[in-house]
C-alpha cells in the first residue's frame, strides 16, 4: 500500500515549486517595470503575456491540493494568514487586470495601470514572502517572529527579481538585455543577502529547524545544499552577459535547492510543530479519487505547457496582439 | 447572528457575486469566438477576422477578471469557512481540484495561443485552440455546478467518524439537481454573452451605422438569443419543479407561502413581513400556485410553517426570483422583437439600437438574481441537511474581516468600473 499523504506532499510540493518559479519570473518582471523606458516596458510585459494565466494556475493547484489532501491544515494555515492572504490576492488582482487594461488604455490611464502593475506585483511578492516567514515559524506570535517574516518577505522579492531579470536576459536582446544583465547582478546580491539572513535566523527562530540542521555528523552531509547553492550563485554571476539561458537555469536551480532545504526543515509537518501530514490527511477515498485524476491529467498539463513555451520561444518583439 | 458570521457571509457573497459576472460572459463568449474564428477560416472575409480580434480582447479581459476573483475564492474557502472543509472537504475538495486539473490549465495555456499565437501556429491549430478554450470553460462550469448542486441536494456520501466521505463519486457528481442547474447556468451564460455582444455592437452602430463587423455580430447575437431565451424559460421551469421536489423550503420562500394549504394562491407582489410571518398588500392569483406546482387547482403546497425555523429569509429570495423572471421576460421580448426587425429592415432604428445598448449587461442582473435565489434559498444550510452556515465560519475577528472586506470592496468597485469603461471604449472604436 502506498503512503498517500507522502505522495500528496510531493505533489503539493511540486505544484508550489512550479508556482514559485513560474509566477516568480513574471512577478519579478512586474517589479522591474519602473526601471525600464516605455518601449522596453511593452516588451517586458509581452515576454510574459502568453504565460501568466497558466503560471498563476499552479497557485490554485497548490492550494487546491492542500485543501484536498490536508483539509484541516488548509483551514488552519489560511485562517492564521488571513490578512497577508487578502493582501496577496488584492496584489494578484491588480497585476492580473493591469495586464489587460494597460494595453487598452491611453495617456495617463496607461501610466496608472503600469504603476498598478508594478504595485500589484510587489504587493503579491511581499505578501508571499511574509506568509512563508510566518509559516516556517508556525505562526508564533511576538515581534521577533514578525520581523523574521519581514526579512523573508524582502528575500523572496529579491529572488523574484533575480528570476525576472534572468528571464528577460533569455527573452530579450539589445539595450533591454544589457539592462536585464545589470538587474540580474543586483538580484543576485539581494538573494545572497536574503538567503544568508534567512539561513542564519531560522535556526534561532525555530527549535525544530535547529535540531534538524545542527546534528553532527548529519550536518556535514547537509552542507552539500548550501555548498551547491553558493557554487551555482557564482556560476550565474559568471554566466550573466556570456549566455542567454544559463543565468535563468541557474536561478531556477537556486530556487530548487532552497526549496529542498525548506522541505527538509519542515517535514513531516504541514503546520509547523503542530500538524504532521498524517494528522492532517484527508480520507483515503478522497485521496485515491484525486490520485487517479492527477496521474492521468498532470502529464497532459506538462505536455501542453511545454508546447506553449515552444510556440512562443525566441526573442520578444514589440507587438502584443499579433 | 454574530458580527463575524455576518461579515464573513457578506465578504464571501460579494466575492462570489463579483466572480460569477465574468465566467457568465466567458463561457458563452468562448463559443461565440469559435463561431467567429471558424467563419473566418471558411470565408476568409476580413470582417470576420476583425470581429474575432475585437471579441477575443473582450474575452481576455473578462477571463483575467474571472481568474483573479476565482483565485480569491479558492482562498476564501479556507479563510472564511474552515468548518466547510473540515466537515465535507473529502467530497468538495476533489471536485474543486478536478476543475483546476482538467479545466483551468487547459483554458489558461491555450488562451495564450489564442491571443498571441495567430502568426505562430497554423490556422487549424489556432481554431483548435479556440475550441479547447471553449471546452475548458464549459468543463469548469461542469465541476463547479456539480459541487454547488451537491451542496443543494447532497447524495452519494456516507458519514464516517463525524466527517463526510464519498460513497459513490458518480452519485455525488450526478446528484438530483445537477443536470438542471448545469443546463440553466450554461444557457444563462450563452444568453448573457449574446446580450453583451449585441449591446456593444449596437453601441458601435449608433456611432458608425455602416460598420460591417458590428452589423454581423448584432444580427448573429440577437438570433442566438432569440433561440436560447425560450429554451431557458422551459429549462428554468424544470429546475423549479426539481427544487420543489428536493428543497421545498426554498420554493415556499420564493412564493412567500407562509402556511401549508391546498388551492394555494400565486403571490405576484407583496410586502413581506418576516416578523409577523405574513404578506401585506399582496396581489394574488387564486389557486394559481397549486396549478403551477402541482398541476391541480386544489393541490397541497407546503408552506414555510412546515419547516419550523429552518427556512431561508423570505424577502430576498422572493424579490430576487421576481427580478430574475422579470428580466428574462424583457430579454425574451427584446430578442424576438430585435430578430423580427433585423430580418425586415436593413438598417435597424436608433431606438432599437439604444434598447440593445441599454440591455448590454441585462444577463448579469438576471444571473445574479438567480444565484441569490438558489444560494440564499439554501440557508440556513451550507450543505442541505448536513452543515449549517453558522457552524462553518472561521475564527477571523470581525475587525480582520472588516478590514479585508473594505479592501475587496474598493478593489472590486474600481475593477468593475474600469472593466465596463474599457469594454464600452473598445466597442465604440469597433473592430479594426
Amino acid at each position: 500500500m502506498i503512503d498517500l499523504p507522502i505522495v500528496f506532499t510531493v505533489l503539493m510540493g511540486v505544484a508550489i515549486l512550479a508556482y514559485v518559479v513560474l509566477d516568480g519570473y513574471d512577478l519579478g518582471v512586474g517589479m522591474l517595470l519602473p526601471a525600464a523606458d516605455r518601449d522596453e516596458q511593452n516588451r517586458m510585459v509581452a515576454s510574459i503575456g502568453p504565460f501568466w494565466d497558466a503560471n498563476e494556475t499552479w497557485l490554485v493547484l497548490g492550494i487546491g491540493l492542500l485543501l484536498v489532501a490536508f483539509p484541516v491544515a488548509h483551514g488552519e494555515i489560511l485562517g492564521a494568514l488571513y490578512l497577508p492572504v487578502a493582501a496577496m490576492l488584492v496584489g494578484l488582482m491588480l497585476r492580473g487586470v493591469a495586464f489587460e487594461l494597460r494595453i487598452k488604455a491611453e495617456g495617463w490611464h496607461k501610466e496608472l495601470w503600469n504603476w498598478l502593475f508594478w504595485a500589484g506585483s510587489t504587493l503579491a511578492s511581499l505578501s508571499q514572502g511574509f506568509m512563508l516567514g510566518r509559516y516556517i515559524t508556525g505562526f508564533e506570535p511576538g515581534m521577533g517572529y514578525w520581523l523574521f517574516a519581514l526579512i523573508v518577505a524582502g528575500g523572496l522579492c529579491g529572488g523574484y527579481v533575480l528570476l525576472g531579470a534572468t528571464w528577460l536576459v533569455l527573452r530579450t536582446d539589445g539595450p533591454l538585455q544589457a539592462k536585464a544583465i545589470a538587474w540580474g547582478r543586483w538580484g543576485l546580491l539581494w538573494v545572497a543577502l536574503g538567503v544568508a539572513m534567512v539561513s542564519l535566523v531560522t535556526p534561532f527562530a525555530s527549535e525544530t529547524v535547529r535540531e534538524k540542521w545542527f546534528d553532527f555528523p548529519r550536518t556535514l552531509g547537509l552542507m552539500v545544499l548550501p555548498g551547491a547553492t553558493a557554487a551555482i550563485w557564482f556560476w550565474v554571476w559568471h554566466c550573466l552577459g556570456r549566455s542567454d539561458w544559463k543565468p535563468f537555469a541557474g536561478a531556477v536551480a537556486i530556487y530548487v535547492l532552497a526549496f529542498i532545504g525548506l522541505a527538509y526543515s519542515l517535514f513531516p509537518y504541514v503546520v509547523m510543530d503542530r500538524l504532521t501530514i498524517w494528522d492532517a490527511a484527508a480520507h483515503p477515498s478522497a485521496l485515491v479519487f484525486m490520485l487517479v485524476g492527477t496521474s492521468i491529467v498532470l502529464p497532459f498539463i506538462v505536455g501542453y505547457t511545454i508546447y506553449a513555451y515552444r510556440v512562443f520561444h525566441g526573442k520578444v518583439r514589440g507587438d502584443y496582439y499579433e | 447572528m454574530d458580527e463575524a458570521l455576518l461579515l464573513a457571509r457578506w465578504q464571501f457573497g460579494l466575492n462570489i457575486a463579483f466572480h460569477i459576472l465574468f465566467p457568465t460572459i466567458t463561457i458563452g463568449l468562448a463559443w461565440l469566438l469559435v463561431v467567429f474564428r471558424v467563419r473566418y477560416e471558411r470565408t476568409r472575409d476580413p470582417a470576420w477576422l476583425r470581429t474575432y480580434k475585437l471579441w477575443v480582447k473582450v474575452f481576455a479581459l473578462s477571463f483575467a477578471m474571472g481568474v483573479v476573483s476565482g483565485i480569491t475564492m479558492s482562498f476564501q474557502f479556507g479563510t472564511n469557512w474552515p468548518g466547510y472543509m473540515n466537515k465535507v472537504g473529502n467530497v468538495a475538495g476533489p471536485l474543486l481540484a478536478y476543475e483546476v486539473l482538467t479545466a483551468f490549465f487547459l483554458e489558461a495555456t491555450f488562451l495564450g495561443v489564442m491571443l498571441f499565437g495567430m502568426n505562430r501556429v497554423s490556422g487549424r491549430v489556432h481554431v483548435a485552440s479556440a475550441i479547447i478554450v471553449a471546452s475548458g470553460t464549459t468543463l469548469s462550469a461542469f465541476w463547479i455546478l456539480a459541487l454547488n448542486s451537491w451542496m443543494q441536494t447532497p447524495t452519494g456520501h456516507v458519514m464516517e467518524q463525524g466527517v463526510l466521505i464519498a460513497g459513490s463519486w458518480l452519485q455525488v457528481i450526478f446528484n438530483p439537481s445537477f443536470p438542471f442547474r448545469l443546463a440553466h447556468m450554461l444557457l444563462a451564460s450563452g444568453i448573457t454573452a449574446c446580450f453583451v455582444v449585441a449591446g456593444l455592437s449596437a453601441w458601435r452602430l449608433l456611432r458608425a451605422p455602416e460598420d460591417p463587423s458590428a452589423q454581423k455580430t448584432l444580427r448573429f447575437a440577437t438570433h442566438v438569443a432569440a433561440v436560447l431565451v425560450p429554451v431557458q424559460i422551459v429549462v428554468g421551469d424544470f429546475h423549479g419543479l426539481n427544487t420543489l421536489e428536493h428543497q421545498p423550503a426554498k420554493i415556499a420562500a420564493v412564493e412567500a407561502l407562509w402556511k401549508t394549504q391546498s388551492g394555494a394562491p400565486l403571490t405576484l407582489f407583496a410586502i413581506i413581513n418576516e416578523e409577523k410571518k405574513r404578506n401585506e398588500y399582496a396581489v394574488e392569483v387564486p389557486k394559481a400556485l397549486s396549478i403551477i406546482l402541482k398541476h391541480d387547482p386544489d393541490g397541497l403546497v407546503l408552506g414555510l410553517n412546515h419547516f419550523g425555523k429552518d427556512h431561508p429569509p423570505v424577502a430576498p429570495v422572493f424579490w430576487s426570483f421576481r427580478i430574475m423572471v422579470g428580466m428574462g421576460i424583457l430579454m425574451l421580448v427584446l430578442a424576438w422583437y430585435g430578430t423580427w426587425k433585423l430580418r425586415r429592415a436593413a438598417a435597424p432604428s436608433r431606438l432599437l439600437l439604444w434598447c440593445f445598448a441599454g440591455f448590454t449587461f441585462s444577463g448579469w442582473i438576471a444571473t445574479l438574481a438567480g444565484w441569490m435565489v438558489t444560494e440564499i434559498g439554501r440557508q440556513p444550510w451550507l450543505v442541505t441537511g448536513i452543515l449549517r452556515t453558522a457552524d462553518a465560519v472561521g475564527k477571523a475577528s470581525g475587525a480582520e474581516i472588516g478590514a479585508s472586506l473594505t479592501a475587496y470592496v474598493l478593489t472590486y468597485a474600481a475593477l468593475l468600473i474600469s472593466y465596463m469603461v474599457v469594454l464600452t471604449h473598445l466597442a465604440g472604436k469597433g473592430a479594426q
